[in-house]
């Protein structure tokens, strides 16, 4: 067994220290399993998120060693070996305690987004071709890490006038769905900020599900957006064959 | 345990906490689009050297194609490849790809994921002039395409050779290769744009709803295979286009001989 330096954000809102912590290192540890050895052996009051430590409830974001992921998916032999590894809490977010932040900003963002409105007499057997596209989006763990990194949120504080890009997905697997009725791109244009984003592919970097967050998703609604918006070829197109008016719902 | 004093918000340019190299990425970016952006500048602006008639070869540099000059008769105060460049520059510079990198290289704006910006800008993305105009990458893109079917004309050109009297014959040179390769690596990066991706298929909320619909998924399906590696296909084009007007332009100037092969 050999020893590790971790150095942790101990903090709270008003303010805070990195603390160094001794850490026995086993096999296959994760940094999650540092953190809580810590939390046994010598800080039992440090907070930290977490949940089902297989990478799939999105609850124990950090920033280790600079990079925001996943804590419980981060092995320690990936770290460069003779550094201390550094854990912050998530930037772009206020923090509570130590490594816990309030995530709520993302929840009010949800609540903004429709839910799913089916067509009128829409049918339910859908081909698999339509399905994909749609489940790739779904894969979301709600981690929120690339709300965390996103320039937009994280360097420029725009949380106000932009949703970013976990709820842009959002939006794609709505819009794209074949069964969904309504037109959310003026939505995700004005409300959501889509033009904010430009396309730096820093959401896609972290994203611990590898969901082609820009090019499935922001890309394809960025083009959608030109259709409504910018393309007078497709604007009259639009006029002509009724494709503005609203669809029946159910 | 002992405590080490520092804020966790790192503000500021280039401010991190990554140990990794972040700045290469973005160094290699501004390398390889500044040492492009000399040369091509330079090679439009000399106006000569960019047509290889020696040997009864018919090699055009990229760069001055289409060769308005003989097809429209003109004659314009400055080298003619500035009537043409404007189109390839503005397809690029509004390609997704590479905005990403120079938003990224140039501006900053991250220069990489999790890495400070230089304080104090007003930040509107793409919604404020000059970014807005991003908007019309597809008009470039359909421009482009006219200018990339004149570079297949030049390419099947190239395979062939004037004897004395004028007749063409069929024949491989190294400069026939070099340019169907380049024309390969052009039509590779205008495959995977997002915008021609989303004008084959994805527009469509349902690929399966109509016979047209199920075409339009599998033509969606090859730009994707081809979207996959669009940044792949960026730098080998781009790298393609300089390299095939180098290769032209030095056996203009007789630095290089161009072999016949066959
Ligand atoms: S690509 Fe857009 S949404 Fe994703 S991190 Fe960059 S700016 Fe944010
Ligand atoms: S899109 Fe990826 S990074 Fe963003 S919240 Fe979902 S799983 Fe996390
Ligand atoms: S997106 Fe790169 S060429 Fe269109």
């Amino acid at each position: 067994m050999s020893k590790r330096t971790f150095v942790v954000w101990r903090g709270n809102k008003d303010g805070g220290n990195f603390v160094e912590y001794p850490v026995e290192v086993e096999e296959g540890m994760v940094v999650l399993d540092a953190i809580h050895q810590i939390q046994r052996t010598s800080a039992p009051d440090l907070a930290c998120r977490w949940n089902c430590k297989a990478a799939k409830c999105g609850s124990c974001s950090a920033e280790v060693n600079g990079k925001p992921r996943l804590m419980c998916k981060t092995r320690l032999d990936d770290l460069p070996g003779e550094e201390a590894i550094t854990v912050k809490p998530l930037k772009s977010f206020p923090i509570i305690r130590d490594l816990v932040t309030d995530v709520s900003w993302n929840y009010t963002v949800n609540k903004k987004i429709p839910p799913f409105t089916p067509k009128k007499g829409a049918d339910f057997i859908m081909q698999q071709s339509d399905v994909d596209r749609v489940q790739e989006f779904r894969k979301c763990i709600e981690c929120f890490l690339c709300q965390n990194v996103c320039h937009v949120v994280r360097e420029h504080n725009q949380k106000s006038h932009f949703f970013g890009p976990r709820f842009f997905i959002r939006v794609a697997s709505l819009e794209m769905h074949p069964m969904d009725a309504l037109n959310r791109i003026p939505q995700i244009k004005k409300e959501g900020g889509l033009g904010r984003c430009n396309i730096t592919k820093c959401c896609t970097e972290v994203c611990p599900e590898e969901i082609h967050i820009t090019d499935n998703g922001i890309i394809p609604l960025k083009e959608r957006v030109v259709d409504q918006f910018f393309d007078p070829v497709q604007i009259v197109i639009r006029k002509i064959t009724g494709a503005d008016k609203p669809q029946p719902t159910e | 345990m002992s405590e080490i004093s520092s804020a966790v918000d790192d503000k500021g340019l280039g401010a991190t906490g990554r140990r990794d190299a972040w700045w290469v990425g973005p160094l290699l970016v501004v390398l390889g689009l500044s040492a492009f952006g000399v040369y091509s500048t330079w090679a439009a602006w000399t106006g000569n050297n960019y047509l290889l008639t020696a040997g009864g070869a018919d090699y055009l540099s990229p760069f001055y194609s289409p060769d308005l000059k003989s097809l429209l008769g003109i004659s314009v105060p400055f080298s003619y490849a500035f009537l043409i460049l404007w189109v390839p520059l503005g397809f690029r510079a509004s390609c997704y790809y590479y905005r990403k990198s120079y938003y990224r290289a140039f501006f900053l704006d991250p220069a990489a994921c999790a890495v400070g910006e230089p304080k104090g800008r007003r930040y509107k993305g793409e919604t404020a002039f000059p970014f807005i105009l991003q908007n019309f990458h597809r008009y470039f893109f359909y421009l482009a395409t006219i200018v990339l079917l004149f570079l297949w004309y030049d390419a099947g050109r190239a395979f062939f050779f004037a004897d004395k009297l004028g007749q063409l014959h069929f024949g491989v040179g190294v400069g026939s290769i070099v340019m169907l390769l380049n024309v390969i690596a052009l039509s590779g990066f205008s495959l995977g744009c997002n915008s021609l991706r989303h004008l084959t298929g994805g527009k469509l909320d349902c690929f399966s709803c109509s016979a047209a619909a199920r075409t339009r998924y599998k033509l969606w399906g090859g730009v994707t295979f081809f979207n996959l590696r669009h940044m792949e296909w960026a730098w080998i084009s781009l790298f393609s286009v300089g390299l095939t007007d180098l290769y032209i332009r030095l056996c203009c100037m007789g630095v290089l001989h161009d072999i016949r092969i066959f």
